[in-house]
This record gives structure tokens, C-alpha cells and sequence, in this order.
């Protein structure tokens, strides 16, 4: 938990240069002026960061608190940041209120489905795209990146077009198409198998693995990190996802807990209480997936830079 | 599919028999391989990406909507677009947006990366704290700061009254004060995102060239002017287009949080867009909306490199 840096690290070679300036640091002759410094400005860090981490936290908490009001609660002067009883019923009450169970399967099954397909065949195309050499590769993974740089409203039409003609609108089908090919996949795995060494590789071909045999039994286990990254990136971008099942689900039964959850805001404005009961919901599997994989995250984005 | 390349054994890898023949088979023999891997994306990303991208360019000039049949128009919708109100007024909101989002969003990820960029225990848990509102469900953040802005309950709104501002603004239902509102809420979803860019970036100056600087009697001030800054050059840039396509194509937020309003003060271009193409079926119309949204992303990036070249020399 303590050390997300590491995994910042891509370059390997910093590594040695840092346990010697910790243990020098470390030896120094105790109480020099420098060290009581260094002491003062972590605390001053400490105090900075806790006092913005708060700052930063207080819209979830003001969330969860009014999630526990009633609604003639969650807007009293002075502010209440902890009720003075809580209605844990907002908790059950909600089930029946909006189908907030259906929501959530659909939004689970987009998901896992766009997920495994994103980190299948973006791993392939990783694959074949830095380590097997052919003619005409690189200009093709050129197209590949000028599409990421494009942005997405650009042709969000012709897109809604062809789903329309295909007759794939208001199915599940239009947004796993859409999305389970993405460049991005591509571009975060490819990025990953460039810094494993072409050696590798070679050594399994002379010992007479094919090359699927090599991305399924060298790559694929070496390159669990990338594979995580990409797969924890993708399933929180398809849960939050918003302006694609808005453009094309449009009947009730199919929708996802962000469609859910929008539509209820709207139909029940002054359930203030209830309406941030159903935000937290649709935040805690995040939050669950976010501390399971947190360094891995941290690493996809630090490594790609890019949204997905 | 080809399967019969499956059983592809290591042969000419041992390099005895380099016949031209043989080398020839050797190279389809890859290509082909090659192709097996990248095709059940290339597929799909060909039907649903590239077509698609090409299609937009042609669209733009053409007369389409639902019900018509595709018409070569020329530059007709651009005239149209051009002479259209709610056009100049998106185009403003977005170019507004941009201003006030990217600075904010750069500036405190670069303070926020600073600050946590040191071997502290439990640093961990802040990072984590801090890039969580990004990952955050966007229909929940909106929602809630929706009442966090709430104007004359809301809790921002008491805060600003309890320290003595009388008449604090309107936010959301204001139309003065709704793009700010929006610029807030986005910049603290953001800035975790670009807080972890920099922190890698950061991560990535050598621990040498501070203690050096620091023999030099250099100090901490001088310290970050002249390691710091120019270490980070590239990852700034980086963000910077990032930050700046993104700001561009600012869509989701909008909608959910004010859905352009109140008026026409937020309508950002992404927003014309959806509504014309999706919502009213005039997909020329709309496409010529997005290849201006396209060219203004592309001339945006290509400025920006073309700065970054000139510092670096």
C-alpha cells in the first residue's frame, strides 16, 4: 500500500541509485539541522495533504451522510454532517423504488463481457503488433493511435448510423461492439510488451513453441500487470459509462445503473435523501474494485497516460 | 481461421539454409501470423472506429437525415453552421470551458503530485484518496455536487454566508455562474488523474541532479526552477494535450450536471452534436459540427508540439 511508487518505476536501471541515498540519509549524525528540517516539512506536508485529502472527501461524505437523512433533512442550516438518527431503511427501500437490481446486471454484464473481450483481443493485437515483424505493421498501428487522437463525438454519428442499420440499437450488442475493440486496449498492451525483452521470445521459437504458444505461455503470464491494468481501466470505464448507454438503450429493462440512477434524479426530484442512497450504490462496487487493484490503476495510467 | 499456420515449427530460425526461396515462404509464413493476431481486433475496430471516422469526413458535406437520402452538398452546412447562433455560443462555452478548466486542473495536479511525491508513511492512502473522484460514477458526482451547489441550501453556498458573503452566486441555476460550477466539479474529478501523470514523471528525475544542485548550495526554490521544471517538461506538455483534447470534448458532465442550461450557458460543441445528429437526425449537419470540433483538437495539438520543439532547441 505504502509504496505505489514502485510501481511507478518503469525504468528499472533508477532503481539501484535509491536504497543508497536512503541509507546515506539514514546515517547522517542525528539532530543536524538538516534533519530537523526535513522533519518539519514533512509534518507541514502531512498537514497540508490531510487538510486537502478532507477537502477533497467532503462531497462523498456529505453523499453518504444524506444517504442516512430523511429528506427534510439533508438540507438543514447549519449543516449536519452526522444525522441524528440514521434511516438505514433509504437502504432497503430503494430496491422497490427503481429496479435497481436489473440495473445492476446489466451494467455487470456489459462489463464483463466488454472487458474480456477488450484484454483478448487487445492483447493478441499487442502481440502481433511488437513482436512479430511483417510489412505495412507500423503504419497500421499508426492508424490505430490517429484514431485514439480523434475524438469520439467526431463520429459518434456515422457510428449511430451503421448501429441503426444493423438494427443493433437498444440492445446490448451496440455497445459491446463498440467498445470491446478499442485502440486503446491495444495501445496499453503494446506499450507493456515493448519493455519484455525480444530474447524471450526467441528462445521459446528455438525451443519450438509457435507464436501463440509464446503470447499464451511466455507473454500472457509475464505481463499480469498490463493485463490487470487494462482489465480494471476498462470495467470501471464501461460501469461509469454514461453517454453510450444514454445514446443507445433506450428501453428501461436494459439500462445501467448510471441510466438508472439519472432517471430516477429526474423523476423524483425532492428525494434528496433517496437519490444519494442510489449514488452511493452505484459507487461502492467501484470502490471495492479500486482497492483491489488500486497499484494497478495507478500503473495503467501512469504507463499509457490515456483515457480509455 | 489458418489455422494450418498453427503448427509453425522453429526451421529456418537456425539461419543454415538462408535460401532466398525459403526465406520468401518464411516472410508470408510471419505476415500471415502477424495478421491472425491483430484481426479479431482490426475487425472490429475497422467496422467501428475507422469506417465510422472516414464516414464523418464525407457526411460533413453532405445533405442527411433520417429520412432523406444522402445528398453531396458541399460547404452548404458549413454556411449553415457558420450563421448559426447556438454554434457561436457552444463554441464560446466550450473555448470557456477550456480556460478555466485547464490551468485549474494543471496547476493542482503539479501541486498535488509535489506534495505527495515524497516517502511519507501512509502517502499511499492519499493518492489513493485523491484519484478516487476520477474513477467516481460521473452521474453520482453530478448529482451530488448538483446539491452540494444547491443556491440557497446547498452547502457551499452556507459556507461562502458564514464567512461574510452576503450574496453568494446562484451556481447551476445562474447563468452567470453555471460554467464555473461546472469548471469546479470537473477539476476535482480530474485533477487526481494528471496528479498521477506528473507523479510518474516526477519519479522518473534522477535523485542525482537534486543532490547535485543541492552541493551547488542550490536551494529549494532554485531546486524546483531548475530540476524540477525542466525534468517534467515532457510529462507536462503531455498533460497539457491531454487536458486540452479532453477539455474540447467535454460532454458527459454537461449533460448530466446542467444539460447545457440554464439557457444556452453551458452548451458546449460535443452537445450540438448529439442533439443535432442523435436527437434530431441531421447527421450532415451534425458531422460538420464535429470536423470543426476535429480540426480544432488537431490545430490545437499541432501548436502545442510545434511550441514544445521550439523550447526544447
Amino acid at each position: 500500500m505504502t509504496n505505489v511508487t514502485e510501481d511507478l518505476k518503469t525504468e528499472a536501471s533508477l532503481a539501484p541509485a535509491l536504497p543508497l541515498e536512503r541509507q546515506g540519509s539514514g546515517r547522517r549524525r542525528s539532530r543536524s539541522r538538516k534533519e530537523i528540517t526535513s522533519r518539519r516539512v514533512n509534518l507541514l506536508c502531512y498537514g497540508l495533504l490531510a487538510v486537502l485529502v478532507a477537502g477533497l472527501m467532503v462531497p462523498f461524505i456529505w453523499m453518504v451522510s444524506s444517504s442516512l437523512k430523511l429528506n427534510n433533512q439533508v438540507f438543514t442550516v447549519p449543516i449536519q454532517w452526522i444525522p441524528e438518527e440514521f434511516i438505514w431503511s433509504n437502504y432497503t427501500e430503494i430496491w422497490s423504488r427503481i429496479p435497481m437490481m436489473g440495473y445492476i446486471q446489466n451494467t455487470l454484464y456489459l462489463a464483463v463481457i466488454i472487458t474480456f473481450l477488450q484484454v483478448l483481443t487487445g492483447s493478441l493485437a499487442a502481440y502481433g503488433f511488437s513482436k512479430v515483424r511483417f510489412p505495412g505493421r507500423d503504419a497500421l498501428f499508426l492508424g490505430y493511435i490517429a484514431t485514439i487522437a480523434v475524438p469520439w463525438q467526431a463520429y459518434m454519428v456515422p457510428q449511430y448510423i451503421m448501429m441503426q442499420n444493423l438494427g443493433l440499437t437498444n440492445t446490448f450488442w451496440s455497445l459491446i461492439l463498440l467498445q470491446a475493440f478499442g485502440a486503446f486496449g491495444v495501445f496499453l498492451m503494446r506499450q507493456y510488451y515493448m519493455t519484455i525483452p525480444d530474447e524471450l521470445c526467441e528462445a521459446a521459437r528455438i525451443d519450438g513453441l509457435s507464436e501463440y504458444g509464446i503470447w499464451a505461455r511466455v507473454i500472457l503470464p509475464l505481463s499480469k500487470p498490463a493485463l490487470a491494468s487494462l482489465a480494471l481501466l476498462t470495467f470501471v470505464n464501461t460501469w461509469n459509462d454514461y453517454m453510450g448507454p444514454f445514446i443507445y438503450l433506450t428501453s428501461n429493462r436494459l439500462w445501467t445503473v448510471q441510466l438508472g440512477l439519472r432517471s430516477f434524479v429526474g423523476q423524483f426530484d425532492a428525494e434528496y435523501a433517496m437519490i444519494m442512497t442510489g449514488s452511493v450504490i452505484s459507487v461502492i462496487p467501484i470502490l471495492i474494485i479500486f482497492l483491489l487493484g488500486q497499484r494497478y490503476f495507478i500503473q495503467g495510467i501512469a504507463t499509457s497516460g490515456m483515457k480509455g | 481461421m489458418t489455422t494450418q499456420t498453427l503448427k509453425r515449427p522453429k526451421a529456418s530460425r537456425t539461419g543454415t539454409s538462408p535460401r532466398s526461396q525459403g526465406n520468401r515462404k518464411q516472410a508470408r509464413r510471419t505476415t500471415l501470423i502477424g495478421w491472425t493476431f491483430i484481426l479479431p481486433n482490426f475487425l472490429g475496430f475497422l467496422a467501428f472506429t475507422l469506417i465510422p471516422v472516414f464516414a464523418a469526413f464525407a457526411l460533413a458535406f453532405m445533405e442527411w437525415n433520417s429520412f432523406s437520402t444522402p445528398e453531396w452538398i458541399g460547404l452548404r452546412n458549413f454556411q449553415e453552421m457558420f450563421g448559426s447562433e447556438t454554434f457561436w455560443i457552444a463554441l464560446m462555452n466550450t473555448v470557456g470551458y477550456t480556460i478555466g478548466h485547464v490551468p485549474l486542473t494543471l496547476g493542482l495536479a503539479l501541486l498535488l503530485a509535489m506534495l505527495l511525491n515524497r516517502k511519507l508513511k501512509g502517502i499511499g492512502f492519499f493518492r489513493v484518496a485523491i484519484f478516487f473522484p476520477y474513477i467516481t460514477s460521473l452521474v453520482a458526482v453530478a448529482v451530488v455536487w448538483n446539491m452540494l451547489f444547491n443556491p440557497t441550501t446547498g452547502p457551499i453556498n452556507q459556507l461562502l454566508e458564514a464567512i461574510g458573503i452576503a450574496n453568494p452566486p446562484g451556481w447551476t441555476s445562474s447563468s452567470d455562474w453555471a460554467m464555473p460550477a461546472v469548471i469546479i466539479t470537473s477539476v476535482w474529478r480530474d485533477m487526481g488523474y494528471y496528479m498521477i501523470l506528473f507523479l510518474a514523471g516526477l519519479q522518473a528525475i534522477p535523485n542525482e541532479l537534486y543532490e547535485a544542485a543541492e552541493v551547488d548550495g542550490a536551494n529549494a526554490w532554485q531546486r524546483f526552477w531548475n530540476v524540477t521544471v525542466p525534468g517534467l517538461r515532457p510529462t507536462t506538455f503531455f498533460v497539457l494535450v491531454m487536458l486540452t483534447v479532453s477539455s474540447f470534448k467535454v460532454f458527459d458532465l454537461i449533460v448530466v450536471m446542467t444539460d447545457g442550461g440554464p439557457g444556452r450557458s453551458t452548451t458546449v460543441l460535443s452537445q450540438l452534436i448529439y442533439q443535432e445528429g442523435i436527437t434530431e437526425g441531421n447527421f450532415g449537419y451534425s458531422s460538420a459540427i464535429s470536423l470543426v470540433l476535429f480540426l480544432i483538437v488537431l490545430t490545437v495539438t499541432v501548436v502545442q508540439f510545434k511550441l514544445q520543439q521550439r523550447k526544447e532547441r
